[in-house]
């Protein structure tokens, strides 16, 4: 297996350099797979293949069972994301204050659907049961900001701010 | 050295954070260094207050004074007149609203009066990004004193007596629970705290773990002990990076001072505790999912037995808890479990933290004792529903949970009489609703919630949740057949007595529930092709009534082209174009256009 990396680093970082780092930090940590798919996630903002092949390589487990992990976890993602992750929630507080109506919002804000990224790659749109922010419902998070008592009117708004 | 003469506390938990107490407590910074006061007033982030809704809250000591829905505006005001001059900024006081009176007091609320906060105690009253203030207030008084003073079984036997009940929703005895883990053989054990949250409407257990994680860590330790265990894992779900963080910098304080470690107090006990981060699945709070999910495996449950007290984690007896019951156990040893069990009813001790979303005015987390009606919950503490709408239903228990219907309001909350009327605990989620919600939208919503996470190991859970929704789905779009309502009835059954784990057993529950107590709601669906509360949008029907003024307004925005009608004179929607989306209603200036 070629260790080439494909992403758009164009060839400048060496293949794994970082994903070395992240394998020797868990080498004798039993139960490691999880943190690091969720570190090698973080560090190339999805699992690709290759990325996929080598810690299966590297930690001595057979790809299928990665991929049967990778594709348990809604967390996991082996295509590209946007830069901007906005996750409107659907949960049940936020259900009975008008969440189907702001996912809306944002779809028709965004022009794609959930689940899917917009084409200059700027915003990907996720739906998840409950940020634990109830109280404010209905909220959506965009990256690590909790936005709450939304409308559909001031989606505009706030999805500007990420533009 | 520095003189403090006034506190203020920010409160910085999630929902108060986004909305917007972050920039407050900057212009507060900015404001108290420009006015010369930042060496004797000091700014202290807590954790969250409960009272969600109001936020961001704001709380000066040492007069107890009680801001609401602070914004950054207001920090001029807040620090002039009150800090400065010593006058209190009225028009941030929280009103009452029936008599509209404003209440500066925080123990003064009614949202607080009628609340027992034990578990919160501290949450919202102190920083909880530092050991001393928890430790200020007994904290790690309780795994002292059991270190010194009390034999494991001693402990045991304690939390026994107190009746402690999981609050991780099954309410199995916790003191029963350790005792099994600590008898079960092998050497190496563990204590895994439950933060997997994955109730959509529950919020407690993040709260408790933003505004005071060192009590959960105390707790944990306590159960170490108690079983002889020397190693504990808290999996937490990703969705709540504050928690994570709040729980690394908590648990690194308590290894540094050595309340965590080897050797704790001289005692010769060893404990320590890592976090586990949850990577997105409702299934993994599911006890044995968990566990397979720390393995990092697929976190799939399996059947029990083997009870995790006797083979969870790599196999080792482990005890699992919840974070709601671990943060319980620090009282029961310092006040004794006489103490706590005079709290609450026969069966089931102590207090239940709930939180209170929905359609109700006051949102937020309450913490009351056990047995106390839901009317009081929602009524005195929630301050009943907003807009003037009438109370239909409340769901307890989530996914897995029942609603109760107006005339179960009186009903004491505990665990065996909820179980009773077809609802459960759970979490202690409680969403409220008023007559527009749609309880067969409602039992769908659940559904569709259960169907997606549905692991699909077993069968009936798998292929019984999908078969429920497609019925579920076309009775709410109008193409409801007669039998269906038998149809779901016989496969709840079914499912609830084959499935595997607690998910499957218990997804059922919603659509029972529903059935039960609003059977005429399915049956108008089905029979009439109506829905009552207008939910439906396939079911829903808008027309345009002689209120209209001609103004054209609706015709603008119908997506579909469905309005004809010329200016000034009343205008008809095309019900064969009409998709229903309830745009013109929204629109219309003059209540023109009804639904039904
Ligand atoms: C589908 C499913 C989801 C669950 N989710 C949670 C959860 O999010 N948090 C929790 O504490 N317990 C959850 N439980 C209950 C746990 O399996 C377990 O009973 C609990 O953590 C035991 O702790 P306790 O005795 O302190 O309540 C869930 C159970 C099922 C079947
Ligand atoms: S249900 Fe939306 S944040 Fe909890």
């Amino acid at each position: 297996m070629s260790n080439q990396c494909k992403c758009n680093c164009g060839g400048k970082s060496n293949a794994f350099t970082q994903l070395d780092e992240i394998l020797s930090k868990y080498q004798n940590t039993k139960g490691a797979l999880i943190p690091v798919l969720q570190e090698a996630q973080s560090a190339y903002g999805y699992l690709a293949r290759e990325v996929v092949d080598y810690i299966a390589e590297k930690m001595n487990i057979p790809v299928s069972q990665i991929y049967g992990v990778v594709t348990f976890y809604s967390q996991f993602h082996l295509n590209p994301r946007g830069k901007n992750i906005i996750r409107v929630c659907q949960g049940t507080a936020c259900h009975v204050r008008g969440a189907k109506a702001i996912l809306k919002a944002v779809e028709d804000n965004l022009k794609i659907a959930a689940g899917e990224t917009t084409s200059d790659l700027n915003f990907t749109l996720e739906t998840v049961a409950c940020l634990g922010a109830c109280g404010l419902a209905p909220v959506m998070m965009v990256n690590d900001d909790t936005h709450g008592r939304l409308t559909p009117e001031g989606i505009t708004e706030i999805l500007d701010k990420y533009r | 050295m520095e003189h403090i003469r006034s506190h203020v506390l920010i409160c910085s938990g999630t929902g108060c954070v986004s909305s917007g107490s972050k920039k407050v407590h900057a212009a507060l910074q900015e404001k108290l260094a420009q006015k010369g006061l930042d060496k004797e007033v000091k700014l202290v982030e807590t954790g969250c207050h409960g009272f969600c809704e109001m936020g961001p809250l704001v709380i000066v000591y040492p007069e107890g004074v009680f801001y609401v829905r602070v914004q950054e505006e207001d920090v001029t005001d807040i620090v002039e007149n009150h800090l400065y001059k010593g006058r209190i900024v009225e028009r941030l006081l929280y009103k009452e609203p029936i008599s509209l009176e404003k209440v500066p007091n925080y123990s003064d609320i009614p949202f607080y009066k009628k609340q027992m906060r034990m578990v919160l105690a501290n949450c919202g009253h102190i920083d909880p990004e530092a050991i001393e203030e928890y430790i200020a207030l007994d904290g790690y008084q309780a795994l002292g004193q059991v270190l010194s003073e009390m034999k494991p079984e001693e402990v045991i036997e304690e939390v026994k007596k107190a009746g402690l009940r999981g609050r991780g929703g099954g309410g199995f005895p916790t003191g029963l629970k350790w005792g099994f883990t600590r008898s079960a053989p092998g050497d190496k054990k563990y204590v895994v705290c439950n933060a997997d949250e994955g109730d959509p409407g529950a919020f407690m257990d993040r709260s408790v773990l933003e505004g005071d994680p060192h009590r959960v860590i105390e707790g944990m330790a306590v159960c170490g002990y108690a079983i002889g265990a020397d190693e504990g894992y808290i999996y937490v779900r990703a969705e709540y990076p504050l928690a994570i963080k709040r729980l690394k910098i908590a648990i690194k304080q308590a290894m540094e001072i050595g309340l965590l470690g080897e050797n704790i107090l001289g005692s010769g006990f060893n404990f320590k505790v890592k976090i586990k981060e949850g990577a997105g699945a409702f299934v993994c709070g599911e006890e044995t999912a968990l566990l397979a999910s720390i393995e990092g495996k697929r976190g799939m449950p399996r059947p029990r037995p083997p009870f995790p007290a006797v083979s969870g984690l790599w196999g080792k007896p482990t005890n699992i808890n919840n974070v709601e019951t671990f943060a319980n156990v620090p009282q029961i040893i310092t006040k004794g479990s006489e103490w706590y069990a005079a709290i609450g009813t026969e069966g089931s001790k102590g207090t239940k933290v709930f939180a209170l979303t929905g359609r109700i005015n006051h949102t937020g987390l309450a913490e009351v004792p056990m047995g106390i009606t839901m009317r009081e919950i929602i009524y005195e503490i929630g301050g009943g529903i907003p807009n003037g709408k009438k109370f239909k239903a409340v769901q307890i228990g989530g996914p897995s949970g029942g609603c109760l219907p107006e005339q179960l309001l009186d009903l004491p909350v505990d665990y065996d009489s909820l179980i009773k009327v077809g609802a459960m605990m759970g979490s202690g989620g409680l969403v409220v609703m008023d007559e527009t919600t749609c309880m067969v939208d409602l039992a769908k919503f659940f559904l569709t919630f259960t169907q997606s996470e549905s692991c699909g190991k077993c069968t009936p859970c798998r292929e019984g949740t999908k078969r429920m929704l497609e019925i579920l789905t076309r009775i709410t779009e109008g193409q409801g057949r007669v039998g269906d309502i038998e149809l779901l009835e016989t496969m709840a059954r079914n499912i609830k007595a084959t499935a595997l784990c607690g998910l499957g057993q218990t997804a059922p529950n919603p659509v029972l529930s529903t059935l039960k107590y609003f059977r005429h709601e399915y049956e108008a669906h089905i029979n009439d092709k109506k829905c009552p509360a207008g939910a439906c949008a396939k079911l829903a029907g808008y027309n345009i009534t002689d209120l209209c003024k001609g103004c054209s307004l609706c015709k603008k925005a119908c997506p579909v082209d469905a309005i004809t009608g010329v200016v000034k004179s009343q205008h008809e929607i095309d019900q064969t174009k009409c998709i229903k989306c309830g745009t013109c209603l929204t629109k219309c200036p003059f209540k023109a256009i009804i639904k039904g």
